[in-house]
């Protein structure tokens, strides 16, 4: 076979059974997506029943860059009224 | 042959299939064509060897002469074991481990499905417990033939290759012999021909989806299931039992 191709670079992201939000838990190499989510099972997740499984193709995140980290994420910490943390959530709204 | 030595007999049947299979697999350990398939296949060689284990667990306690999974697993020679043929034959290259999975896998999906409503309460509850596993391996195994035969110019003639060459073992999955129907019959085991056509139209489903032709119904090897086997077992048996051989009894 002379076009031997890598296979792309997959990011695998899980929510486990009671979990609430996917998270990232790695990365693999697949042909496509299909087999990417057959070897998240394997590589990530043991086959756990109940579990929700995304990936996608590294080369389509964007990601910040480093450099501009301090305009993108220096937090205004003189303007309070930016955190809105001193209000009461009731109890039976549960999680926001 | 009384009801209970039948009984006996048609467990190694299920036990050994899924060991001498899981044997196969848990050879390709570390040496597949990618990490991700590595793992894959050693998940699907675990699983087998889980249900080997309580399949043997079952045989030992219905033969009830004191042998465990891992006397029956270890202490048995080739001319004892019942798998079938399909499974002892050798790993080859990836199209062929990949050929010879999908044509067990089909047949196992469709065996336990039969058993999971077997009136042996104990088998059927294995076979529940397998079928969500064998569900698995087929979907993999099947999805591995599409892409061969229907990936390159090589791994089409590979995966045709595969399946020219495994053909006459699939007829050995299909032959009911007397356990079969005593089992059968008493509602235990499954009707093993009544499993050949529903085979047939999931593998020539498959074939067509990969451009792969299936080869002209012929000539079935056969043996396994009674003893006689190819001489490949041997060789596996030896690798898999020199330890116990060596070292009789220990404990691990």
């Amino acid at each position: 076979m002379t076009d031997k191709k890598e296979w792309p670079l997959w990011e695998v992201f899980i929510r486990s059974q009671h979990g609430l939000a996917h998270r990232h838990v790695g990365s693999l190499h697949a042909p496509d997506a299909e087999m990417a989510i057959m070897n998240a099972r394997d590589v990530y997740t043991r086959r756990n029943e109940g579990v929700s499984i995304w990936v996608v193709k590294a080369s389509e995140i964007a990601a910040s860059s480093p450099s501009e980290k301090g305009p993108l994420f220096d937090p205004a910490n003189s303007k309070v009224y930016r955190h809105p943390t001193f209000y009461e959530i009731p109890e039976e709204l549960g999680h926001m | 042959m009384t009801g209970q030595d039948a009984l006996f007999e048609y467990l190694l049947r299920l036990s050994d299939n899924a060991l001498i299979l899981g044997h196969r697999l848990s050879e390709w350990c570390g040496h597949s064509p990618a990490l991700e398939e590595d793992l894959a296949l050693s998940n699907v060689a675990l699983d087998l060897i889980g249900q080997t284990q309580l399949w043997l667990s079952l045989a030992g306690e219905v033969e009830g002469k004191g042998r465990d999974a891992d006397k029956l697993a270890y202490l048995r020679d080739a001319r004892d074991f019942r798998n079938v043929l399909l499974v002892e034959q050798p790993n080859g290259d990836f199209a062929l481990t990949m050929a010879r999975q999908f044509f067990f896998d089909a047949w196992h999906y469709l065996l336990l499905r039969e058993l999971k409503g077997s009136k042996d309460a104990r088998i059927a509850e294995i076979a529940a417990k397998g079928l969500k596993e064998v569900t698995y391996h087929l979907e993999r195994s099947r999805d591995w033939v599409l892409r061969l035969g229907d990936g390159t110019e090589e791994s089409h003639r590979r995966m045709q290759t595969a399946i020219d060459d495994l053909w006459m073992y699939t007829g050995e999955l299909f032959e009911s012999d007397e356990v079969d129907q005593a089992m059968a019959r008493e509602g235990i085991g499954a009707d093993l021909a009544a499993l050949h056509e529903p085979w047939l139209g999931l593998v020539r489903a498959t074939a067509e989806e990969a451009t792969l032709t299936l080869p002209q119904p012929g000539w079935a090897q056969r043996g396994g299931k009674r003893g006689i086997h190819s001489e490949h077992l041997g060789y596996i048996l030896a690798d898999l039992q020199f330890l116990q051989r060596a070292y009789p009894n220990a404990t691990w």
